[in-house]
């Protein structure tokens, strides 16, 4: 690793938190569909839906709505990448005695400084909503884990179209289906009252076992083996993710 | 290990593909210390090709290429430390300001005083008045002076410019021009690649034609010349070129 990674780290850093704080909308972009969601899921749906607990359906819905927010902010990360490909300012940045791989790195941490404000302003919207957690402050702690486990791990997908797509569109169409993975999950109604196979599906893909951890912390329940398997899921796709990008990555450069 | 006296490149051999398509089939060719060297192609000879070697973004498939005495493939850094790279679309960061802009290369270049370093190519640029402006807001022209700003920080010994002039007008064409030339008196080495047969007659002390893969002539204007039939002698009434013309109309000293 060259011996200017971290100096440069910092000063790439300190550009793309400039970007983003020149067009706030990207933030407020990502913040505003998983909030409008929330409302309507609360203000239109809600009373219809059944999940089995007395507390209001903000607090259930809420683990899922995070994970949304995440799914659609780093479609942002992606733009951002895709925009210095395009631009030359990449290139430009690889023909320099800069180290290399600081270019990326910069991007993943914008990405995660810009979810994290996302997510702070969706939860700040779900208190005004009525949202409460008798979490503790390590219960509190081991979510923004989660949250930012779950951020990096989607960060890293998003690396790989932000490298190699085409066209702005193809940098971001990657982030759809993973914005409506939660729909198929525990995360706005509980799977047992779903059919079959989709009940199949939700039990066993990621959203689940993520969403009930960050509820069960929420609520104080225990997380049971749900915190383990979500950290497996989280882990597992960051490290594949990692490997893929860094490929993607290592073409493009040489 | 860098000899003055060594030519500043020095290219054999290079080759390289891009799957079916050949693109540099065997390219020769030095280039002189502090000289200006003009790499003339049509569109889709490989000029840019050629150049991301050079620059140490693309590895060549056959054939050595030594910059500033350092071999593009086993020393990029040191080659990464000698060169700057002007590419053929201006790669400025249009969210930053100028001068940010210029601030932001002499940071990633690990300089001291970056404001100060921004500040006198802004002046020497005639950026000053816009130097506070996003780089969105730039003029063609300026984009392209503030792109070759970027590529004069930290003084290096080599520059390579990708069509510095394509897509510009006529009077920015002249201000890119008159900044190449100031560069060649500094001393500094120039390799430049274009299209137009007039932008390398006036500014090249070495032209080479790269066409169909391969260098099929290189050496100085009046070289060139001669491998033309001796000229006629004609008499004919000197009419203004249609640039003569607009430049006149809009005040400018060719
Ligand atoms: N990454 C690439 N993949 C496939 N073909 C490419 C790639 N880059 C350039 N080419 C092709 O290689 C040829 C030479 O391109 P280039 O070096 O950009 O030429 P020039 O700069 O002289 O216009 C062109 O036909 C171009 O389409
Ligand atoms: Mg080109």
């Amino acid at each position: 690793m060259s011996k200017h990674f971290f100096g440069d780290t910092t000063v790439l850093l300190g550009r793309s938190l400039r970007h983003i704080t020149r067009s706030p909308d990207t933030i407020i972009t990502t913040a505003i569909m998983p909030i409008a969601m929330m409302l309507m899921f609360v203000y239109v749906f809600g009373g219809a839906i059944r999940t089995g607990s007395d507390s209001s359906y903000v607090n259930y819905m809420l683990p899922g709505i995070l994970l949304i927010t995440v799914a659609s902010g780093i479609a942002y990360t992606a733009y951002r990448l895709f925009m210095d490909m395009k631009g030359g300012i990449f290139e430009r940045f690889q023909s320099m005695p800069t180290a290399r791989s600081s270019v990326l790195w910069a991007h993943v941490l914008t990405s995660l400084v810009a979810n994290l404000i996302s997510l702070v302003v969706v939860v700040l919207v779900a208190l005004l909503m009525g949202f409460r957690s008798g979490a503790g402050v390590p219960a509190w702690l081991a979510v923004a884990g989660i949250l930012i486990l779950f951020t990096l791990a989607l960060t890293w997908i998003a690396v790989i179209p932000g490298l190699s797509a085409k066209t702005m569109e193809g940098a971001s169409a990657f982030s759809y289906p993973l914005i409506f993975l939660p729909f198929l999950s525990s995360a706005f109604v509980p799977t047992a009252s779903m059919p079959g196979p989709v009940r199949f599906f939700a039990e066993h893909q990621p959203v689940t076992s993520i969403v009930n951890a960050i509820r069960a912390l929420f609520t104080g329940q225990p997380v049971g083996t749900d915190i383990w398997v979500a950290l497996a899921w989280c882990v597992g796709i960051l490290v594949v993710a990692y490997a893929f990008a860094m490929r993607t990555y290592r073409r493009k450069i040489s | 290990m860098t000899t003055q006296q060594a030519p500043a490149i020095q290219v054999h051999g290079l080759e390289k593909s891009y799957k079916e398509l050949h693109v540099l089939r065997g390219v020769d060719f030095e280039v002189a210390r502090g000289s200006i060297f003009a790499l003339l192609g049509s569109n889709g000879a490989g000029k840019t090709t050629a150049v991301k070697i050079l620059s140490t973004l693309l590895k060549p498939d056959a054939g050595t290429a030594r910059v500033n005495g350092f071999d593009v493939a086993t020393q990029a850094a040191n080659v990464r430390e000698s060169i700057s790279l002007t590419g053929q679309f201006a790669a400025v960061d249009e969210i930053l300001s100028g001068r940010e802009n210029l601030v932001l290369v002499a940071r990633l270049r690990h300089l001291k005083n970056p404001g100060r370093i921004a500040d006198e190519l802004l002046e020497r640029f005639s950026l000053t008045d816009a130097g506070g402006r996003k780089a969105a807001t730039y003029s063609g022209g300026m984009r392209r002076r503030l792109d070759i700003a970027m590529s004069l920080i930290g003084d290096p010994p080599i520059i390579f410019l990708d069509e510095p002039t394509t897509g510009l007008d006529p009077q920015a064409r002249i201000e890119v021009w008159q900044a190449v030339r100031e560069l060649a008196d500094r001393g500094t080495t120039v390799l430049l690649t274009t299209q137009y047969l007039d932008e390398a007659e006036q500014l090249a002390d070495r032209i080479a034609i790269l066409h169909e893969g391969r260098i099929i002539v290189n050496g100085t204007l009046d070289e060139l010349k001669q491998l033309l039939p001796p000229a006629k002698v004609e008499y004919v009434e000197k009419q203004p070129t249609l640039e003569d013309v607009f430049l006149t109309l809009v005040g400018t000293k060719a």
